[in-house]
């Protein structure tokens, strides 16, 4: 197994006097779908924000690629290869895909914009991802179907050669034949070499398409443990109470103490 | 799910339809912004299926331009009179250029209520120093446009920096603006109240016309330019390997737009003077049969107007800044993700907006040769907001051209023009406001419906 590209070691945040994660321990590995659940106000949306660079940890190291790391900024974070994609996608209704894909790094030359490159870059990252939904790069954002913007947003970070992207509940507003094939990007994500970090509510997407599930219990990580080991009954178990008299953490949370320690 | 018929697909391999069928509404009719595959008749039907969608843009002005100039013509046949026509695009220019800034703030859903009277506090500076201190034009008219990226510069922060919704501080502006140009108009060198200008380069701005083979020279570098443009467009295209617009349509814009601007080049050079004659003068004791001298050629405001037109427009579709004014009118808190300067935007469409205006300002003093303390007040700013929405920019940001300010101008002018022919007396100046506000209204309202219907149909 490859080591973790990211990794964050007892990591700590506070708002004041509200305390919302304790020494918490995170990894994402490359090729692999990490699921990120745990119930409302478990931190997971911090955990996200710190990683992501909008809020700068209190304790605690972040790694990255083996080497410690300072993120003070969504910017740096972007610059490390850290993509998040948001819940409420961030995409421009009035542009078109490529327009959107390219936002805020359009090619140019000279003042002009360099059209036909981003055209056939956006296309061969939607085709990278085997999207067969859209039908034109040139459609309207404000055309496409929920599914289809979720696509738009995760070929984004194909795109921008993202090393970590991490998904805020892709899934959440889709219906049931659009979130398979969202599943199904987010599986082939990883197959590119990107490690996906996947946050979400839903039992079912995540032991479909994660490789190891990360469970957060009032800020602090109740546990990491391997798809195969778990079942959805005892997911929502360690979601609910932190812990689980079925599951063995020996093993897993063991596993999870060492990558800290490595 | 029809999706045989419009069988459209931009990228180089051929994507298979859509067959995500469970909650996307539309699907056979796809808004491509860019060239889709297909002949001729796809892009047609692509267009209505746009236009049925809500996006009508400035199909319902240019409809509304063509009745009213029926309804006038019809009423009233000098409406129709080769003069008529050059005093229509003459007098909808003012309108057109502060129309053309508006554009920029309303792309992102902002307004600029001072844009009126900033035109007129820059074309009041102008006049000041032209007639008081004696100023060359160029220097007059330099520190014009000066003081409209200066004024838009500080709108452009209290709305971006100190954050005060636009709506309030150019409604500050408007009123702030009047006491300026009332204050430039009543001190300094030169005469007071009213001031005068005599530079015939200022005047001839509005009331100048070309010489005839400048007008044709026009239309020539106009369509060369426009077909180049479109055909290296299409070659490139093809030589990526990316659909481009057949050339049939290409071919079909070129010759539409070789109709329209040689057909009003051909009037515009025709002698709209006097009625053939000319009559006897006494000159010097002596009775001498004069001829007027010919008024004929394309006034100089149309070739002002084509030069921002084209430069907006380049700048809107062409460049990095123009995407970003988009982005930012169409989501902004998507644009700061992507690591756009919203502030830098915001400030710089009240530059763009105020500089504009000072371009309409001077020419509203080079209409009557002078300034006095009203001008670019009265119903001179919503006019031109009149302008922009008629012409298809939405009051909601995100969408709009430039060259929509200048259908809305012509429509704004046609009415103002044709209703005063039409009503005379008393009420005259009543019943035209009343009608231009309706208009507006109606704008306004095709504006919002059209993005309900947008809405319902998944387009917003």
């Amino acid at each position: 197994m490859s080591d973790p590209i990211l990794q964050l070691r007892a990591i700590s945040k506070s708002f004041g006097a509200v305390h919302v994660l304790y020494d918490v321990d995170f990894e994402a590995r490359v090729g692999e779908v990490t699921a990120l659940v745990g119930d409302n106000g478990a931190g997971k949306s911090t955990l996200v924000k710190c990683i992501g660079g909008t809020y700068t940890i209190d304790s605690g190291q972040y790694l990255f690629d083996g080497k410690p790391v300072a993120v003070h900024s969504p910017r740096e974070a972007s610059e490390l290869g850290i993509e998040i994609v948001y819940q409420d996608l961030a995409l421009c209704d009035n542009l078109d895909i490529v327009q959107n894909m390219f936002l805020g790094r359009e090619n140019h030359k000279g003042v002009l914009l360099d059209e036909i490159s981003m055209e056939k870059a956006a296309a061969g990252a939607l085709e990278s991802l085997s999207v067969r939904t859209v039908k034109s790069v040139r459609q309207r954002v404000s055309s496409l179907s929920g599914g289809q913007r979720q696509t738009v947003a995760i070929a984004k970070s194909v795109l921008w050669q993202s090393r970590v992207v991490l998904l805020d509940e892709p899934t959440a507003a889709l219906g049931v034949a659009q979130t398979a094939q969202v599943l199904d990007l987010v599986r082939r994500l990883a197959d590119q070499g990107i490690a996906v970090v996947l946050i979400s509510h839903n039992m079912t997407d995540v032991l479909q398409v994660a490789d190891k599930i990360a469970i957060l219990y009032l800020g602090r990580m109740a546990a990491i443990v391997d798809r195969k080991d778990v079942n959805q009954q005892q997911l929502v178990e360690l979601i609910t109470t932190g812990t689980s008299t079925s599951v063995d953490l020996t093993q897993s949370s063991s596993s999870a103490a060492t990558a800290g320690t490595v | 799910m029809t999706t045989s018929r419009e069988g459209t697909s931009g990228v180089s391999t051929p994507l298979p339809p859509d067959d995500d069928g469970a909650d996307s509404p539309v699907h056979s009719g796809v808004a491509a912004t860019a060239p889709i595959e297909g002949g001729l008749m796809d892009y047609f039907n692509n267009y209505r299926q746009r236009v049925r969608s809500g996006e009508m843009g400035s199909l319902p002005a240019i409809a509304g331009l063509i009745v009213l100039v029926i309804v006038f013509w019809l009423a009233h046949s000098t409406f129709g009179s080769l003069a008529n026509f050059s005093d229509l695009l003459k007098q909808a220019s003012p309108t057109v250029f502060i129309a053309m800034g508006l554009v920029f703030v309303l792309l992102l859903g902002e307004i600029d209520l001072a844009a009126g009277t900033a035109g007129g506090v820059c074309a009041t500076l102008m006049a000041r120093v032209s007639v008081g201190y004696g100023w060359s034009w160029p220097f007059a008219i330099g520190i014009a446009l000066i003081a409209g990226l200066v004024i838009g510069f500080g709108t452009g922060t209290l709305c971006a920096k100190v954050r005060i919704p636009s709506f309030v501080v150019t409604l500050a502006l408007f009123l702030a603006f009047q006491g300026v140009t009332l204050f430039i108009v009543l001190n300094g060198k030169g005469s007071h109240g009213n001031i005068s200008i005599n530079d015939s380069f200022i005047t001839n701005l509005y009331n100048g016309q070309m010489a005839p083979w400048l007008g044709w020279l026009m239309v020539v570098v106009l369509v060369i330019g426009y077909a180049a443009i479109k055909a290296e467009q299409v070659i490139s295209r093809t030589r990526a390997g990316l659909t481009a617009e057949p050339m049939a349509l290409v071919g079909v814009k070129v010759v539409g737009l070789i109709i329209i601007a040689g057909i009003s080049v051909w009037l515009l050079n025709k002698n709209r003077g006097g009625k053939g004659g000319g009559q006897l003068v006494n000159i010097n004791g002596k009775l001498t049969f004069v001829t007027p001298p010919a008024l004929q050629g394309v006034p100089w405001v149309v070739l002002i107007t084509l030069f921002f037109l084209v430069l907006w427009t380049f700048v809107l579709t062409k460049t990095r800044y123009g995407r970003h004014v988009y982005a930012v009118g169409g989501n902004a808190e998507a644009a700061r993700r992507a690591g756009i300067r919203v502030d830098r935007i915001r400030i710089s469409v009240f530059v763009i907006s105020s500089f504009m205006a000072a371009v309409g300002g001077i020419l509203l003093a080079s209409n009557t040769h002078s300034v006095d303390a009203n001008i670019g007040g009265g119903n001179v700013l919503l006019l031109a907001v009149g302008a922009a929405v008629i012409g298809g920019t939405s009051l909601f940001g995100g969408r709009g051209r430039p060259l929509d300010a200048i259908i809305g101008g012509l429509v704004v002018a046609v009415i103002a023009n044709g209703m005063a022919d039409l009503v005379q007396g008393n009420n005259r100046d009543s019943i035209q406001y009343i009608v231009t506000g309706a208009v507006l209204l109606l704008a306004a309202a095709v504006d919002a419906l059209s993005r309900r219907r947008a809405g319902a149909s998944g387009l917003v």
